[in-house]
């Protein structure tokens, strides 16, 4: 290693500032403005060209919103879990403890218990799973593969003894939830009321006026600000209490601390049990308040099956987001877009192909510019075939939409697998006093 | 001593799991107003008749294939979670070339099997190359790759395969495939043997299969060159490195393997009971190998204890709806045997080093003490 003092200084004046140094200038925060501006534009271009308005619309992302949540908070429970070296597989199953919970609290007592019931089931999940994992040593798949069978069967068994007897509810469904729990529109932003006054509706002006981009962006954020469930706003809430309590935080600072490096953590007196212990019950709790949104905002029901995998794409999304909450944010946003388009209409999921070509294009540019010629000549190549794609077909099976998600997250780890770094003891079996 | 010291360590656990997992049911039972002792003995009076025996082993079949499928994997410390997807589509695939030819069986059956084979290891392709690349888990890419494989075979399915027999039928389904790509029961042995079969009894010849493919995973694993560098890398990955053994190529192999077996899970069922691939196909089989091959220690033998087990239950849980408890008490005790089973083997596993160390430690005593008393002499 050399000294501070003997390295070079930096030679200024050799290079030429290119725009790729420009960008390294900026914050991480600055960067993803610029990427997510970048990726309006594209959509705006996108929504244009193929003339379907669905693209941006307030509902689609509205709808995208709705079904980001879900798989966000998922995506929060396996990043609570990592960070303290506990791999959580299960998070599937103690979903399905949220949905049921959840559920079952709205329908019996009114939707907040069931966000509460929801909470404490997939808890419950999480401290299954900590005793498995932390306690006995078990291997974490195994442990998470044994907890999404568990979830699964206890979810079955409970809905037979308690809703067949019910009105609408049976084996596979509970009764529907009556109450719900109150929706909100942003002041001046979506029109929603202040004190009784109706304010103004900015987003909304924006989107009836199908302007280039602006009608976009407008779309985009009134479906962010418009119909919010209370429930979403917690759940928006708890992306940055997350950045505040895991890098923040003394706590957090020490939970981070024994997914990286037990042995030392312990040295330094943290009690290395009692954190993993924390962060795979709140895991299980994100779980559950998720399957709770299902049930409660989602659905106004539990339906068996109803999770579909949603825990599973939460991981996906956490591993796409680099182990940090507003990553596994954007990789949840990502996730719910496309789930949404599925659900509202053919000609966006058609669009979405030339959406991939232009996006393909850009990144093909810019290997150019970098001079890396293979992947420039792949990612031209892929760009072209959608293109293709998308000039000579009618329309993209919905059976492709729906798995569209997990391709994705194929190709970024086959494609940015060296730049992700998760904690460097995740998933390791930890027991005290042992050397390694 | 020491040979029943041992036998009854390495029972003690799955016998210690399957208690635990009894008494977390009666829990559940009792919430829901049964009587955990009538429903167990229930079950055990339906599930030993005759017929239900050879329902269970029926439904052990795939169970244990597809238990081998990742035990393979497990042996050398890879997870294929994808088991569940493979199976699938190489059943899909099976289905489709079995019912679009007609040939001798002796050639119709063999190109089923094989076709199954190829598909699973294809399916299993993606996830191994990325791994072996570009570092890809195979645990996540696995997983990604059984999300994939269920729109794929409802795609392919909806516009390319289906041929059901009415336009008004929910279920779609591939066609029917011909007597001769069909595997025999083993219903004639069994009378030939003298045993009174009830009605709708039929032991399905696809058992033979399994058996000798479990003979086959023993030998393989344990009586070759390629076994002998499974399990080295398995233990110990960089002194299996350093001994020579390419770590890339073991990787290839053993999830080629494993995906080839997972594509003969959905046979017994494709060859032996439908005769073709529909929406309702059974699903689960992946999952539930892997606990079995858990339960079973990933050695054939155990694994086929482990299947039986699974399937005993499955069976004998239809008596329960009848007498009005829920049949999915049985999906509980099966999560509740998987998991309290590996903590069985940890606390055993703990226990024997606990034992190992106190008899070392007496025997240095001992020799110690000895050393002691000859110097003083």
């Amino acid at each position: 290693m050399t000294s501070p003092v003997e390295s070079p200084p930096p030679p200024v004046t050799a290079v030429r500032a290119g725009f790729a140094d420009q960008l390294a200038v900026l914050t991480r925060f600055q960067r993803a403005l610029l990427l997510a501006m970048g990726g309006v534009f594209l959509l705006s271009v996108t929504r244009f060209v193929a003339d379907t308005p669905e693209l941006t619309s307030s509902g689609t992302s509205g709808a995208a919103l709705r079904l980001g949540i879900p798989i966000g908070l998922a995506a929060l429970g396996g990043l609570y879990a990592e960070r303290s070296g506990v791999v959580n597989i299960g998070l599937e199953g103690m979903m399905i403890l949220g949905t049921w919970f959840g559920a079952y609290g709205a329908w019996q007592f009114g939707p907040w218990w069931g966000i509460v019931l929801g909470l404490a089931g997939g808890a419950a999940g999480g401290l299954i799973h900590a005793l498995a994992t932390v306690t006995f040593g078990v291997d974490h798949i195994i442990s998470g593969v044994a907890i999404n069978i568990l979830g699964a069967g206890v979810a079955r068994y409970l809905s037979v003894i308690n809703y067949d007897a019910t009105t609408g509810g049976g084996a596979t469904q509970s009764p529907q939830i009556t109450t719900k729990i109150p929706l909100v529109d942003v002041p001046f932003l979506a029109g929603g009321d202040l004190f009784g006054w109706s304010t103004p509706d900015l987003f909304g002006w924006f989107e009836d006026s199908g302007w280039f981009l602006l009608a976009d962006v407008g779309g985009i954020l009134k479906g962010f600000t418009s119909n919010l469930s209370l429930f979403t706003l917690i759940a928006v809430a708890l992306f940055p209490f997350t950045a505040w309590f895991l890098w923040r935080t003394r706590l957090g600072l020490r939970l981070r601390s024994v997914g990286e490096n037990p042995t030392a953590a312990e040295s330094l007196g943290i009690p290395v049990y009692r954190m993993k212990y924390l962060g795979v019950t709140i895991s299980g709790a994100m779980a559950g308040l998720a399957g709770a949104f299902l049930a409660i905002v989602a659905a106004n029901i539990y339906r068996e099956g109803q999770t579909g995998g949603r825990g599973f794409i939460g991981l996906a999304a956490m591993i796409f987001g680099n182990w940090m909450p507003f990553g596994a944010a954007a990789g949840a946003g990502l996730f719910g877009f496309a789930d949404a388009l599925q659900l509202r209409s053919d000609a966006a999921i058609q669009a979405l192909l030339l959406f991939v070509a232009l996006l393909t294009g850009v990144f093909a540019v810019r290997a150019a510019i970098q001079r890396r010629v293979v992947p420039a000549a792949l990612l031209a190549v892929t760009s072209a075939g959608f293109l293709t794609w998308f000039i000579v077909s009618d329309e993209v099976p919905r059976q492709f939409v729906q798995f569209t998600p997990h391709v994705v997250t194929l190709l970024v780890l086959g494609f940015a697998s060296q730049r992700l770094r998760p904690p460097a003891a995740d998933g390791q079996p930890y027991r005290k006093g042992e050397s390694r | 001593m020491d040979l029943l010291r041992r036998i009854a360590l390495a029972l003690a656990a799955p016998v210690l799991a399957v208690v635990f997992a009894l008494a977390v049911s009666s829990v559940f039972l009792l919430l829901a107003d049964a009587s955990p002792l009538e429903a167990y003995s229930s079950m055990w009076s339906y599930g030993t008749r005759s017929d239900s025996l050879i329902s269970m082993v029926n439904r052990a079949v795939p169970l244990y294939i597809s238990g081998l499928a990742v035990a393979i994997g497990f042996k050398m410390g890879l997870f294929n979670i994808g088991v569940e997807g493979q199976y699938r589509i190489a059943a899909v695939g099976a289905a489709a070339v079995g019912a679009s030819v007609t040939l001798p069986p002796l050639l119709h059956v063999p190109l089923i099997l094989v076709t199954a084979v190829v598909v699973g290891m294809a399916w299993v392709a993606i996830p191994a190359v990325l791994k072996v690349t570009r570092g890809v888990h195979e645990v996540i890419s696995t997983i990604m790759m059984n999300a994939i494989s269920v729109g794929l075979t409802a795609w392919l399915l909806a516009n390319y395969l289906d041929r059901r027999s009415s336009e008004t039928s929910l279920i779609l389904s591939t066609g029917l495939i011909p007597e001769s790509g069909r595997f025999p029961s083993l219903n004639p042995v069994l009378e030939w043997l003298g045993l009174e079969l009830r009605t709708g009894s039929n032991l399905q010849g696809f058992v033979v299969i399994a058996a000798l493919l479990g003979v086959a995973f023993y030998v393989v694993v344990w009586r070759t060159r390629f076994g002998y560098e499974l399990r080295a890398s398995g233990v110990n990955a960089s002194a299996a490195l350093v001994a020579g053994v390419n770590p890339k190529a073991m990787v290839l192999k053993t999830l080629f393997i494993s995906g080839g077996l997972a594509g003969l899970v959905g046979m017994s069922q494709l060859l032996g009971f439908s005769y073709r691939y529909t929406t309702d196909f059974p699903v689960m089989y992946g999952f539930n190998g892997i606990a079995v091959a858990l339960l079973g220690r990933n050695h054939p033998f155990g694994i086929a204890l482990g299947a039986l087990l699974f399937g005993f239950m499955d069976r004998s849980a239809q008596i329960l709806d009848l007498e009005g408890i829920p049949k999915e008490i049985v999906v509980i005790m099966q999560g509740v045997i998987v998991i309290s089973v590996v903590v069985a083997y940890e606390l055993v596993r703990r226990y024997r080093q606990d034992q190992e160390q106190r008899a070392v430690t007496r025997e240095l005593a001992a020799t110690e003490g000895g050393a002691g008393a000859a110097a003083a002499a």
